[in-house]
């Protein structure tokens, strides 16, 4: 059980260290952007 | 080298794309990235890079873009930002691993004691570390006003944060059940949501203020040498010469040179018909020239261009709108003193009973924990957050959270005419009593000019062809040959008519044969009638201050059914009747678009500037109409004030819910699972209930 329990938190950190990552590389400062940027073509 | 603009008007993906094609295909030029939140166009490029191409361009693409400066304060609101929002991700992942651990022991079951405690410790290492971290906006704002030897909301949440921590802690070690992990992040939780809610709200505002300081940042032409520049009007000297063409705006104070020309100063006086000006006149910032291109030498800087009346009486506005208290301020001010004396009253009964300080503590704290105002705390951030943004849909750009407090008040409502009430154009009147081919003569030579009285002819007669060999002089009128001598259209003088010129015409005379006098008028918004009756209904007194003169003023107010109307009034006049109306204890909302209104729409309890405004009206106004359109003034007062009903709702729930749960916390009935579902729960709770402004729509 402890196994369990000490392989939740490290997922949770693991998480947590990702989501902080996208905030500070600016991954959240443009939402409409991104929405928009996703209905766009590279190739016309 | 780098370029950051301010793209106007760019909403969906095509724009964007548009943009950023448009601008990264221009020479020299490496990137282009739009942030379509923000409307920042960050330009990348090598020396190439010409700011005034990437500007022609947005502006060839059919968007307007001003060059925008990165000042200190963006960065710092960026990173304000951010560290709140992470604080709010390290709370929320705290809060998921803590309740995952705690809420299996509150559903009870026959768990070991040594394994419970386990479990406790584990919480611990979690939601410690987590609290603190993400409790730092809390203490850090609880430090700065103890350290002034005042208070706020911040200083009973971080007591409650800190002293439910150390009570888990200290009730962990010795083996006792009274755990508040899951409660304490919970709480931060929640409350970085408030927090973050009301920052998203203010930087917007603020962002709202900046776009609209850089629309300021209009070009000039500068004479230097014989030649003609094109400079940022703030970097405008005394002494220069700039050349205005018809239908520019000066932006900065100065004086005629060279010779006389027409200008209409309905921004600056609110008169509505263009007047006439000889070399040497002086001219203020924000007249429209209308007649001959005008070569203007500068007395004033942009920032001093403004009469200096004017200023001080904008400051004057503004320090007295610094002094409103907000609801919620008023509800901190009541909250703090209050829960301190609860939570020391439990204390002292419980020891005053004879049991120990342990016990004594636990419920103390426990009232604390509580009465943490985390449904105080959302209740009016939510609340604001969901009105201003469903009037943003609607086209009305509120400025401040407070404005729309203060907009909810209002029972009084004070209107400029020319360009508010009224179109701020002319628009032909005595149509119908000219005869087609006549109207259709003049048009011919109207159509060649771009004068505002001759686009207005030319409205009136549709399309059609321009009369060759059109000659404009400026200042007097069109004049070309036609087979029975010469057509003239202009002015009284121009075309050979002793009148009095009384209000907006032109006169046309077809070689000898008799002129023609057209008369023209402002016209009326098609709305107003309608949103004054509206105003009305809601218990609302109309008045209307115009510095235009009586006559066309009395037309105006009785078109729109105001009753209540004073011509002839200057801005500082305009700005005496508000305070006029604020001593006798009315709450006035000021609409108006001139430099003329400008000190009245900052003395005003609240303020809105229509679209077409100019830009220290703009700046000025507690809220800017997106359009041109009046109608939205009226849908934005029941969304304030149903915005205000539902704050002092949540504030009612909030309440209720600490006075059902004080009492069970000062008699130590409270159990960790009922604090956490009773905080989840209220907060729920105020948040769905400020949802309730936002209309539903269909997916």
């Amino acid at each position: 059980m402890a196994l369990i329990i000490a392989a939740a938190l490290v997922m949770g950190l693991v998480g947590l260290a990702v989501l902080l990552w996208a905030i500070g590389s600016g991954q959240y400062d443009d939402p409409e952007g991104a929405a928009a940027r996703i209905l766009l073509r590279d190739d016309d | 080298m780098t370029f950051d603009a301010l793209v106007k008007g760019a909403h969906c993906a095509g724009c964007l794309a548009k943009i950023e094609r448009g601008v990264g295909a221009l020479p020299g030029v490496a990137s282009a990235r739009l942030n379509l939140s923000t409307g920042k166009l960050a330009v990348v490029g090598g020396t190439g890079l010409k700011p005034d191409g990437v500007l022609q361009r947005l502006h060839d693409l059919g968007y307007e873009g001003v060059p925008f400066e990165a000042g200190a304060s963006l960065d710092e609101d960026a990173r304000e930002g951010r560290f709140l929002l992470h604080c709010l991700v390290v709370a929320a992942f705290g809060t998921v691993f803590t309740m995952g651990l705690t809420d299996a022991i509150w559903y009870g079951g026959d768990m070991d004691v040594g394994l419970r405690r386990l479990f406790f410790w584990l919480a611990a290492t979690v939601s410690v570390p987590a609290t603190l971290y993400s409790g730092q906006p809390f203490f850090l704002s609880a430090w700065k006003v103890l350290k002034q030897r005042r208070t706020n909301m911040d200083v009973p949440i971080s007591l409650a944060l800190v002293l439910s921590l150390g009570l888990s802690v200290w009730q962990t070690a010795e083996g006792g059940g009274h755990v508040y992990f899951d409660a304490a992040v919970m709480l931060s939780f929640l409350l970085l949501a408030g927090r973050y809610l009301d920052f998203l709200l203010r930087n917007k505002a603020r962002g709202a203020a900046r776009h609209l300081l850089a629309m300021q940042s209009v070009l000039v032409r500068r004479q230097a040498g014989g030649e003609l520049e094109t400079v940022a009007a703030a970097d405008v000297n005394p002494g220069d010469r700039i050349l205005l063409t018809s239908g520019e705006r000066s932006p900065v104070d100065g004086v005629l040179e060279d010779r006389g020309t027409e200008l209409d100063l309905s921004l600056v006086t609110g008169e509505s018909v263009p007047v006439v000006r000889a070399a040497g006149a002086a001219v203020n910032a924000g007249s429209i020239v209308t007649g001959a291109p005008a070569l203007l030498r500068v007395t004033a800087r942009v920032e001093n261009s403004l009469v200096a009346d004017l200023a001080r009486l904008l400051e004057a506005g503004r320090q007295g709108k610094s002094l409103y208290v907000t609801l919620a301020d008023r509800a901190a001010r009541a909250y703090v003193p209050f829960v301190a004396a609860t939570a020391l009253a439990v204390l002292a009964g419980w020891l005053w009973t004879g049991s120990g300080f342990a016990h004594a503590l636990t419920n103390a704290v426990t009232v604390l924990i509580v009465t943490c105002p985390c449904a105080l705390g959302l209740a009016v951030p939510a609340v604001q957050v969901a009105a201003t943004g469903r009037l943003f849909r609607d086209g009305i750009f509120v400025k401040s959270g407070d404005a729309l407090e203060r907009l909810a008040e209002i029972d009084h409502a004070v209107f400029d005419k020319t360009g508010t009430l009224t179109l701020g154009k002319p628009v032909l009147e005595n149509c119908d009593a000219i005869a087609p081919a006549i109207l259709e003569q003049a048009a011919g030579l109207a159509r060649a000019s771009s004068h505002p009285l001759a686009l207005a002819l030319a409205a009136a007669a549709g399309e059609g062809p321009v009369t060759p060999g059109v000659i404009e002089t400026a200042g007097s009128g069109l004049e070309a040959p036609s087979p029975t001598g010469i057509q003239r259209l202009g002015n009284a003088a121009w075309c050979n008519v002793a009148h009095d010129e009384n209000g907006a015409s032109l006169w046309f005379r077809d070689g000898s044969a008799a002129p023609v006098h057209f008369i023209f008028r402002d016209q009326i918004r098609p709305e107003i009638r309608q949103m004054v009756a509206d105003l009305h209904r809601r218990g609302i007194v109309v008045e209307m201050l115009t510095g235009d003169r009586s006559i066309p003023a009395g037309e105006i107010a009785g078109q729109a059914g105001i009753p209540l109307w004073c011509a002839t009034v200057g801005p500082k006049e305009k700005a005496d009747r508000l305070r006029a109306l604020a001593a006798r204890g009315q709450r006035v909302l000021m609409v108006g678009d001139g430099i003329n209104d400008a000190a009245a729409l900052a003395l005003a309890h609240v303020s809105i500037a229509p679209g077409t405004a100019t830009d220290i009206s703009q700046r000025t106004a507690d809220m800017v109409l997106r359009g041109s359109t009046l109608s939205p003034l009226v849908e934005a007062l029941d969304v304030a004030r149903k915005a205000r009903r539902l704050v002092v709702q949540n504030f009612i729930l909030a309440g209720l819910y600490n006075a059902a749960a004080i009492p069970l916390a000062a008699l130590g009935l409270v159990t960790p699972l009922v604090a956490a579902a009773a905080m989840a729960s209220s907060s729920l709770l105020v948040t769905l209930n400020a949802l309730r402004l936002v209309p539903w729509r269909a997916p």
